[in-house]
């Protein structure tokens, strides 16, 4: 190639540099590889399991899992492939797009409803078996379920307690909360003024990405926002029970001053080192953060695990971990026995160990693994039953209300910047002319 | 009464300039500093165990340094073949975009005409494109041509993404060497194509290499076109993997996350300072020696 360099001499003049720079990269493409999904060979399929795993022991045990499939089916093979939470959409969406899509998807349920409502992700409901269906609980099915057909099999689920440091709850003589009697959110409260002191705040809410959080705890005052109407449309409302819990962090920040002001901006692992010099006594985390606890605790750092404050129930949201199979994936249900011997009971078991989660399967959930009181997984573990799909993750036009109008609006919210008012506006009457441009 | 007057005015102004020179220096150590300060930061995060890592009160220097970042980086991702991933693409393509770049590039300089002014200001308007307008049309082109999850694909996307940056650089390259040194050459008997390899091209070297420094850390440092365009896991670059340490809602694996970003960073680096003299030698010092 580099005998072409001299094209712009006299004779050769533009059109041979031209000629030279089209060229170029048509050789460099010759050189490179192109790919697609790995072919059948000699009768063989290999499917692609894309997982999200992220944290050590989680990716060891799915390629632990992955390699005991693989001994066991010489016929049907299966390839992992890693993929990254922060990136999946994005990364989901233009294989979609170009024809090469994983066969296998780990995501999760708030994720799917545009690759479900666009026919990205087979309809699984002709091909679960039996034992599966009757194994996970109706209201997780639902967490994967649109429009009456299963896109996602739920398998993990996480939910939101708080993590609490001991020793401060102690001196200040509260009453502990269990799974069984949480404190209400006016208990929770009370708690957290009551340990503010100094320069220490009685709560931390680590809120960098507030609406999943808001939305998902309001469930237990009874809060939905997204209220379905007869017509089968989709409306949001901000009505008293939607919002209490808003108002309760508000007050908390702004009001009683019994929260740290300079969390609202922070991801759950920021707070962790102000939690460890006790600058706060509770912070709201999912339940896996046990596992950042218990690397990075000083020693002897006392800590524990208390149930979700409630409301009128216990109940709270979540978006549980889901598996999928593309639409295009010819070999489904070869896929759907690899997903049902990846969630069988032990197997489940294995996978909510390894992500320091909660399996959704109730003869998995019944192990006493997941019942010892080590790192407090016992807690965790009685919280299952109050777990719902979180109401809005079905909705279409749900992620563009949340990143353009819910997350700044609460954010401003939560830090004084705006009143209610304000934030129903943006909420109720900005969301809902986003919503109906989903639903024309 | 001039020469005293004029040695008081000098010793008056020395320490002014002492001092002028002190806060220089001053104000270059701290925007070193500024420079540094990511990349020290990374430095130190690599290599503390995970109780360091959690610290209201961070330090620089690590308690009790530790290799087992590094160990769980390699243990848990496929860093070595990413980054030879990363290593053909980026080197690949910088190749590319010179050869494609540096005899447009002196075309554009030295045969002014309203076409070359106006592929120079498209070449500048065309930087002002963000990513997110151009990678679903690229993405489809690429699909069509079947260039998607292809290195060759990828490698294209990268040639044409740094080539306009990598023009206007060598095109302002090429106008700083005098035009007087080819004509002198023309006069001594150089046909056209020895003018431009035994005298403009050596001239040239600098800002070659400069370029496809740029062109090449570039590549090397790109993550979305990767993300999207590479499908294959063992066709990932290294910025990709990287996200593997990733969790959701913004949790990482810290301590193995900085140990493998740590490796990343060292090419750059490595292939700075191993050019650097060749660029700040500059041009004017070849030119004399011409």
């Amino acid at each position: 190639m580099r005998r072409q360099l001299p094209a712009s001499r006299p004779g050769i003049g533009r059109r041979g540099l031209l000629a030279a720079a089209a060229a170029l990269p048509a050789a460099a493409l010759s050189a490179g590889c192109s790919g697609g999904p790995p072919p059948a060979r000699g009768g063989r399929i290999t499917l692609r399991f894309q997982s999200l795993a992220w944290q050590r022991d989680s990716v060891r045990t799915n390629k632990r899992l992955v390699a005991e499939w693989n001994a066991r089916h010489p016929d049907v093979q299966v390839a992992y492939v890693q993929g990254a939470w922060p990136t999946v959409h994005d990364q989901l969406l233009t294989s979609f797009e170009g024809g090469e899509a994983p066969d296998i998807i780990h995501d999760a349920s708030d994720d799917l409803a545009e690759f479900a409502y666009g026919g990205d992700l087979a309809d699984l409901t002709p091909l679960l078996p039996d034992r599966l269906r009757r194994d996970i609980p109706r209201q997780s099915w639902a967490a994967g379920t649109f429009d009456g057909r299963i896109h996602g099999i739920p398998f993990l689920q996480e939910p939101r307690v708080l993590i609490a440091n001991r020793a401060l709850l102690r001196r200040s003589k509260v009453r502990l909360p269990e799974p069984e009697h949480p404190w209400t959110w006016d208990e929770f409260a009370a708690t957290a003024r009551r340990l503010t002191r100094g320069s220490t705040y009685g709560v931390a809410w680590p809120l960098k990405e507030p609406v999943s959080v808001t939305l998902d705890l309001a469930l237990s005052t009874g809060g939905r926002v997204f209220h379905r109407r007869p017509d089968g449309r989709t409306e949001i409302r901000f009505d008293a029970a939607d919002q209490v819990v808003p108002r309760l962090i508000h007050d908390q920040v702004n009001v009683d001053r019994s929260a740290a002001r300079s969390t609202l901006g922070m991801g759950g692992s920021d707070t962790l080192p102000g939690f460890f010099a006790g600058r706060y006594a509770m912070v709201p985390l999912g339940f896996s953060y046990r596992q950042q606890i218990v690397q990075q605790a000083p020693r002897g750092f006392d800590w524990t695990v208390l149930p979700a404050p409630k409301g009128t129930t216990s109940d709270q949201g979540v978006s549980p971990q889901t598996l999928s199979v593309a639409e295009r994936c010819p070999h489904k249900e070869e896929a759907m026995a690899f997903i049902d011997f990846l969630l069988s009971p032990p197997n489940m078991v294995r996978l909510a160990l390894g992500d320091w989660l909660l399996p959704t399967g109730q003869k998995a959930l019944a192990d006493p693994a997941l019942r010892v009181a080590r790192h407090d997984r016992a807690t965790g573990t009685a919280l299952a039953g109050s777990l719902r799909p979180a109401p809005a993750q079905s909705v279409r036009g749900y992620p563009e209300w949340k990143d353009k109008l819910a997350t700044p609006g609460l954010q401003e919210y939560f830090s004084g910047g705006i009143d209610e008012k304000t934030l129903r506006g943006r909420l109720v009457d900005d969301g809902n002319l986003v919503l109906a441009r989903y639903q024309r | 009464m001039s020469r005293p007057t004029g040695h008081r005015a000098a010793a008056r102004g020395r320490p002014q300039r002492t001092a002028g020179r002190v806060a220089q220096y001053a104000a270059l150590l701290a925007y070193l500093l500024f420079l540094a300060f990511p990349f020290l930061w990374l430095l130190s995060t690599a290599f503390k165990p995970p109780r360091e890592l959690a610290r209201v009160h961070p330090t620089w220097i690590p308690d009790a340094p530790t290799l087992e970042n590094f160990r769980s980086a390699f243990d848990e991702q496929p860093l070595l073949p990413a980054a030879a991933n990363s290593l053909f693409a980026a080197a690949v393509s910088a190749v590319l975009a010179m050869v494609l770049a540096t005899p447009t590039a002196y075309v554009l300089a030295r045969h002014r005409s309203r076409f070359s002014h106006a592929a120079t200001g498209w070449v500048v308007i065309s930087q002002a494109f963000p990513l997110v307008l151009v990678i679903i049309p690229l993405f489809l082109i690429l699909k069509n041509l079947q260039l998607v999850d292809s290195r060759g694909g990828l490698i294209l996307v990268y040639v044409v993404w740094s080539l306009p940056f990598a023009l206007w650089m060598l095109t302002g390259y090429v106008r700083a060497v005098p035009p007087e040194l080819e004509e002198a050459a023309a006069v001594d008997g150089a046909g056209r194509l020895r003018t431009l390899v035994s005298v403009t091209a050596p001239l040239l070297v600098p800002g070659i290499v400069a370029t496809a420094l740029f062109a090449f850390i570039t590549a090397w440092n790109e993550f979305f076109f990767a993300l999207v365009l590479l499908k294959s896991p063992g066709k990932q670059t290294l910025p990709v993997v990287l996200t593997h340490f990733l969790g959701s809602e913004g949790v990482a694996d810290l301590g193995p996350l900085a140990a493998a970003a740590l490796l990343a960073t060292l090419p750059g680096l490595v292939l700075f300072a191993a050019v650097q003299r060749r660029i700040t030698g500059g041009m004017l010092a070849g030119a004399v020696k011409g």
